[in-house]
């Protein structure tokens, strides 16, 4: 079990192979447990009215006509959980100056968005709570609503929270170097533009959904969960429902797809919870189709302004971003709406060696649906910002888009380095990665085939983006700022007496393949076949404490948990056989469950036969020797707020100038997550990423009418990327492990989400080049490509 | 989302759900094939209080052929007409326009007649059926009428059924192997409505012989314009392209979600261009 | 729910007979009646795909029929693929191509690879692709879903 972590000849060698996800079969069986799929005895289920209104004041609910339907359980409205829940804030500490207002699960007295909770009807099954829900009546006072988020600051805006002297929720500066001293300098290139990109949201196949049951005699609340932080989630209800920790338990099974959606506290999701207690039995929430439009956080609805300028070799003298986005009525609890905007300001031209860089956000409050973090948080509104802005200039000045890279991108030889915004880099392949990208595309073969069909009339693009991915974060993230989120993950490994492993860990999954790799990682170090490894996540009753699966930092952080259990469990296991075959430890070793020799690996006893011997005939072990074979680990990231990962990434559209339709003809995606422990299920997750990156690029956005009413609140009318336009993706790695672990893993799970609008964007304005027009608002529809091409303007 | 309650009736025979759909209080629907009306009824924007499955009325499903016609039962299902060698034979516009239509699950329930019924002005069978000249023959406990699809579709949602009549059938006059059929829609992803569509049916023989254009997805109802048509027949006129986008420009356009009326104004052009292109080869 | 009908059908060659309220869907009633969790909700308005199943050999909708409707019919869900040696290669592709993730969109999906394969379809990738546009998948890329699907045809035409 010595040597290299990737030796793939050695027995057991899981890490870097691909391996087939033990749980795919189940899945494929339709074997899944889903939280819909369970259900208790006495159950009843919820649904609520929501508001029909942006910004209303709630004058009366009628509830009369609802109560006395047959099948109807329980109607509950705000009042009716004064005493049983306390208001939730979502601000951190170390987000400086950001302020909420406290929210409640249920609206009182105004609701302040479309789609707000505001009464609760339980009843026997979904359809009859439906039914009542339709005979509520409630008298709305309808208020101005403040939708847009730059009117929203106007002086003469309404104020969402009369609290508040504005609509401001939160503003961050950055100011690295001098960039004014750059502007009118008159041997650089200055070039600015203005980019929007579309409100969207995660669209879950499997929709939120709550199970929850409270036991009154031992006062115990379980919580079936669909989710990606058990333990978060543990610790908010027990907060706020005045429980004692110990005696909330959240169980994730099966979760159908979360991607940052299903990580917040939602009030429909507490009020299933409140429910649960007062009824003293088990109350299922499942969000229908049309909720979970208007319920689901949303993310990205973001406009930047960004100016860079270059001198005339292509070297970037400044850059300059201002962000402006609207969250929502409120910062949601507990992870808070300013962090999309704090990473743009910390993530805008990241990959680059930039020395003078200034940025602002501004973070307000609107009458639209929350928005929070969502996968790849901030990090597509970054890259397309200073990708946009650095392919435009390179085109101002006759500069080819891969060599102003070459000369920008911060050295794989200058590391641990730091960027202007202040972020800590280290192990990084910005140069290597632009170079494969560069092979693996046929770069200049794809810039000659561009000519020609430019000559035929037809307009292809080619678009790049160089990334940076924020994965395994440490404390600095949100503990930091006082919130009950773990940066650190466990794992704890234990033999069984027949030589089987078991792990279970803090990290969760989504689909990912979390327990496949977690397997892995054991069955590597410890030394067994992977199939005698049983995995068990997502239940905080029987797993260690930790953070969950989220910033791509399951790998990364849990993993090293598991390596480092699995090698202390080892370390256990050949003491024990040492003692009982009379042998030193070290000149033993664990391969495929057996004991064997170091030394011609001869086998000396199986792992069954020393469980037999621990757990059963202890009288053949010395008295003082009590053998645990069990082993826990912890482990956070230390030194650095973050790993990051790097990337390369190429578009190749081809833009139907009459019809303002883009076809994706190629896509490459190069990427150093360093170490890749199961090349399949990486490739995937990137695969899956890039799609979703595409859906924010060129079809998804949550539109809404200027009085705040969601448009396109159904699966028809919202569209999300399907098999039909999608394009083959072509991925290629580049392995820099990590030094802050010994598994070397950085995450992967976001990478293409945060690179491919940016590649799309380019690649469709290097399209429209010839027919001089450009677009930096996202999602790129066909109408706003005619729109750019003069066509349908009035 | 689930549906609000209702009655469920589920008559075997056309007259027995014609009775049903005359003597029955309250918001009495017919349910085709409900790959429509289903999603309106769970979104609760649809709530009858009776509902008349006619699914189980089997002889509203066949497909015949007469000597000048194919007779189409209303409750006959896209996925049947995709699969009949008379309509491949004689309807070659369905073949060129059926795959467009959704999905195949979609298609293995959708109906022609459901289609009809509904008038979606995005959907692209009532387009298809004024293309092609239809008649939809209406059944009601009083007697028997037959529209010309034409006439039948009046604008969003809305057509000439009157209370108590059910499209029993429909009758599409052959087109002969020398007519031209164009079909030609820009949906932003596969099996969506379209954010513009047009259909082109060339019949150059016989009593019928003329051509016809017919939009759909740009107004609240199928869209045909005689002017346009016989612009296109006038061979070779001059500046046959302004003209048609000046006929276009006369069109009153709709908006949805994915294209405002400017944009649909122009997309009509494009539509139509690429169907008669296409016509050609 | 107060109106209610009695019904007959065959759910995976087994034989049910049940009263169930007449505005239940195909769907909610397999599922919360027979307790085949199997296919999945999505949307409810007939656009996902997940709740996809054969019913007298099509492949429908689950959500956008009525249980009633079903009555005098048989039913395959995805319990009935798995339990069907036809299946077998078609699964297996998706397990060796990890064309799943979170395994919600799945069951849909393989009715409508199933149909697809059954139906003879080529190994031409965009046909694959249009034919299974009909179902969403968020967590894969579509690709190995593709991938999984063209292998299954080649090793048959091999077989």
């Amino acid at each position: 079990m010595s040597g290299p972590l990737t030796n793939l000849d050695r027995p057991n060698s899981y890490i870097g192979r691909t391996v087939p996800r033990p749980d795919a079969k189940r899945l494929l069986q339709g074997r899944g447990q889903y939280v819909d799929d369970l259900q208790l005895p006495r159950m009843v289920h919820a649904a609520f009215v929501r508001s029909p209104h942006a910004h209303a004041r709630v004058k009366e609910i009628d509830t009369t006509a609802a109560t006395s339907l047959p099948g109807v359980v329980a109607i509950y409205t705000a009042k009716d959980f004064v005493d049983h829940v306390t208001p939730y804030v979502g601000v951190l500490t170390h987000l400086q100056g950001l302020r909420s207002a406290p929210q409640m699960p249920l609206a009182t007295d105004v609701v302040r968005w479309q789609g707000e909770p505001v009464v609760m009807v339980v009843a026997h099954n979904r359809a009859i709570a439906e039914d009542a829900c339709g005979l509520i009546e409630i008298d709305f006072e309808p208020l101005a609503e403040v939708c847009d988020a730059a009117a929203a600051l106007k002086d003469d805006a309404t104020i969402i929270h009369p609290e508040f002297d504005s609509n401001l929720a939160w503003e961050r500066l950055v100011d690295s170097g001098d960039v004014e001293a750059i502007w009118d300098r008159d041997d650089v290139t200055v070039i600015e533009r203005d980019f929007t990109f579309g409100r969207h949201t995660g669209v879950t196949l499997e929709s939120r959904a709550s199970l929850v049951e409270f036991n009154p005699a031992d006062e115990t609340l379980t919580y079936h969960y669909s989710g990606q932080a058990p333990h978060m989630m543990q610790a908010v209800l027990a907060k706020h429902l005045d429980l004692p920790e110990e005696n909330v338990r959240l169980v994730a099974r099966d979760v159908g797809g979360s991607f940052g959606i299903k990580i917040h506290t939602y009030g429909d999701d507490v009020a299933t919870a409140i429910a649960a207690r007062l009824l003293r039995r088990p109350v299922k929430f499942v969000a229908d189709r049309m909720e979970s439009f208007v319920s689901d956080i949303h993310a990205r609805d973001h406009t930047v302004h960004g100016r860079i300028a270059v001198d005339s070799s292509g070297v970037i003298a400044a850059m300059e971003i201002d962000d402006l986005t609207g969250i929502g009525p409120f910062s949601m609890y507990p992870r808070t709406s300013a962090i999309e905007c704090n990473q743009i300001l910390n993530l805008t031209g990241a990959p680059y060696q930039i020395e003078n860089y200034r940025a602002r956000g501004r973070v307000v409050f609107q009458n639209k649906n929350m928005m929070c973090q969502y996968r790849a948080v901030g990090h597509p509104v970054a890259m397309a910002v200073a990708d946009g802005l650095l392919e435009a200039a390179a085109h101002e000045i006759n500069m080819d888009v891969v060599a102003i890279r070459r000369k920008n991108l911060i050295a794989d030889t200058a590391y641990p380095a730091t960027s202007a915004a202040g972020m800590k880099f280290d192990d990084l392949s910005h140069q290597r990665a632009l170079e494969k990208l560069v092979s693996m595309m046929d770069y200049d073969g794809l810039r000659q085939s561009q000519e020609e069909a430019r000559e035929r009339g037809v307009y292809r693009g080619i678009g790049l983006v160089s990334m940076v991915e924020v994965t395994n974060p440490s404390p600095m993230f949100y503990g930091v700022g006082g919130a009950s989120i773990s940066a650190q993950d466990g794992a704890t490994v234990r033999l069984d007496a027949a030589g089987a492993l078991h792990v279970s860990s803090s990290i969760t999954e989504q689909g990912q393949g979390t327990n496949t790799i977690i397997a892995q990682i054991a069955a590597d170090r410890f030394g067994v076949d992977i199939d005698r490894v049983k995995v068990t996540t997502g239940d905080t009753a029987t797993t260690p404490y930790g953070g969950g699966t989220w910033a791509s930092r399951g790998a990364g952080i849990g993993g090293e948990a598991v390596l480092l259990a699995a090698q202390a469990l080892r370390q256990q296991v050949l003491e024990i056989a040492g003692t009982i075959l009379q042998a030193a430890p070290d000149s033993l070793d664990i391969n495929n469950g057996q004991i064997v020799d170091v030394e011609g690996a001869a086998t000396r006893m199986s792992l069954g036969e020393l469980g037999r011997i621990v757990y059963y005939r202890g009288n053949e072990l010395p008295n003082d020797m009590m053998p645990e074979m069990i082993a826990t680990r912890h482990y956070r990231v230390t030194d650095f707020p973050f790993v990051f990962t790097n990337g390369a990434m190429a578009a190749h559209v081809e833009v139907d100038p009459e019809t303002g339709f883009v076809k994706i003809l190629d896509f490459w995606a190069v990427e150093d997550c360093g170490r890749v422990i199961n090349p399949k299920l990486v490739d995937e997750q990137i695969r899956g990423g890039v799609i979703q990156g595409i859906g924010g690029a060129l079809y998804e956005e949550c539109l809404y009418s200027d009085d705040g009413q969601m448009l396109n609140a159904s699966m028809a009318d919202y569209l999300v990327p399907m098999a039909a336009e999608m394009p083959d993706i072509h991925i290629a790695h580049i392995e820099t492990p990590t030094k802050t672990s010994t598994l070397g893993a950085k995450g992967a799970g976001e990478a293409g989400t945060g690179g491919a609008p940016a590649a799309l964007m380019n690649a469709v304005n290097d399209a429209l080049r010839p027919l001089d027009a450009s677009i930096y608002q996202m999602p790129m529809t066909p109408q706003r490509i005619l729109r750019v091409l003069g066509i349908g303007k009035d | 989302m689930k549906a609000s309650d209702f009655s469920y009736e589920n008559p075997n025979s056309l007259n027995a759900a014609l009775a049903l759909l005359a003597n029955q209080d309250g918001d009495v629907q017919l349910l085709a094939g409900g790959q429509s009306l289903m999603p309106m009824m769970n979104f609760r924007l649809a709530a009858p209080d009776t509902l008349v499955d006619l699914n189980g009325v089997k002889e509203l499903q066949f497909i015949q052929e007469t000597e000048t016609s194919i007779e189409i039962g209303a409750m006959t299902r896209y996925v049947q007409l995709e699969q009949s060698p008379l309509v491949t034979q004689h309807i070659p516009l369905f073949a060129k326009a059926l795959p467009h239509i959704a999905h195949s699950a979609i298609r293995n329930r959708g109906t022609i007649g459901g289609s009809a019924a509904l008038a979606d002005p995005a959907a692209e069978m009532p387009a298809l059926l004024i293309a092609l000249g239809a008649t939809l023959n209406l059944q009601s406990l009083t007697g028997q009428r037959s529209v010309l699809a034409d006439d039948f579709f009046l604008g969003l949602y809305e057509t000439t059924l009157a209370d108590g009549e059910i499209i029993e059938s429909i009758s599409i006059p052959k087109l002969a192997s020398t007519d031209r059929t164009g079909f030609y829609e820009l949906a932003r992803r596969h099996g969506d409505y379209a954010m513009a569509g047009v259909a082109v049916v060339d019949r150059v023989v016989g009593d019928l012989a003329s051509l016809r254009v017919v939009f759909f997805a740009i107004s609240d109802r199928p869209v045909r314009d005689q002017k346009m048509e016989d612009l296109l027949q006038r061979p070779s006129a001059n500046d046959e392209q302004q003209h048609l986008k000046e006929a276009i420009g006369q069109l009153e356009f709709h908006g949805d979600l994915n294209a405002d009326a400017a944009t649909k104004q122009h997309l009509a052009g494009v539509v139509l261009n690429r169907a008669l292109k296409e016509m050609e080869t | 729910m107060n109106q209610r009908h009695s019904i007959s059908m065959t759910v995976n060659g087994e034989a049910i007979t049940m009263d169930v309220p007449v505005r239940m869907n195909l769907v909610d009633f397999l599922r919360n009646e027979l307790g085949l969790t199997g296919s999945h909700v999505g949307c409810e308005h007939g656009v996902c795909g997940a709740c996809t199943l054969k019913i007298d050999g099509e492949m429908v909708r689950g959500c956008l029929m009525l249980a009633v409707q079903a009555d005098g019919c048989t039913i395959t869900t995805i319990e009935g693929f798995a339990d069907d040696p036809r299946s077998d290669r078609l699964q297996a592709a998706f397990e060796r191509n990890n064309a799943l993730q979170c395994g919600y969109c799945t069951p849909g999906m393989l009715a409508s690879a199933l149909d697809y394969i059954e139906a003879g379809g080529s190994t031409d990738r965009t046909a694959i692709r249009q034919h299974i546009s009909g179902n969403y998948c968020r967590c894969t890329g579509y690709q190995s879903i593709v991938d999984a699907i063209a292998q299954t045809i080649e090793e048959g035409q091999k077989s």
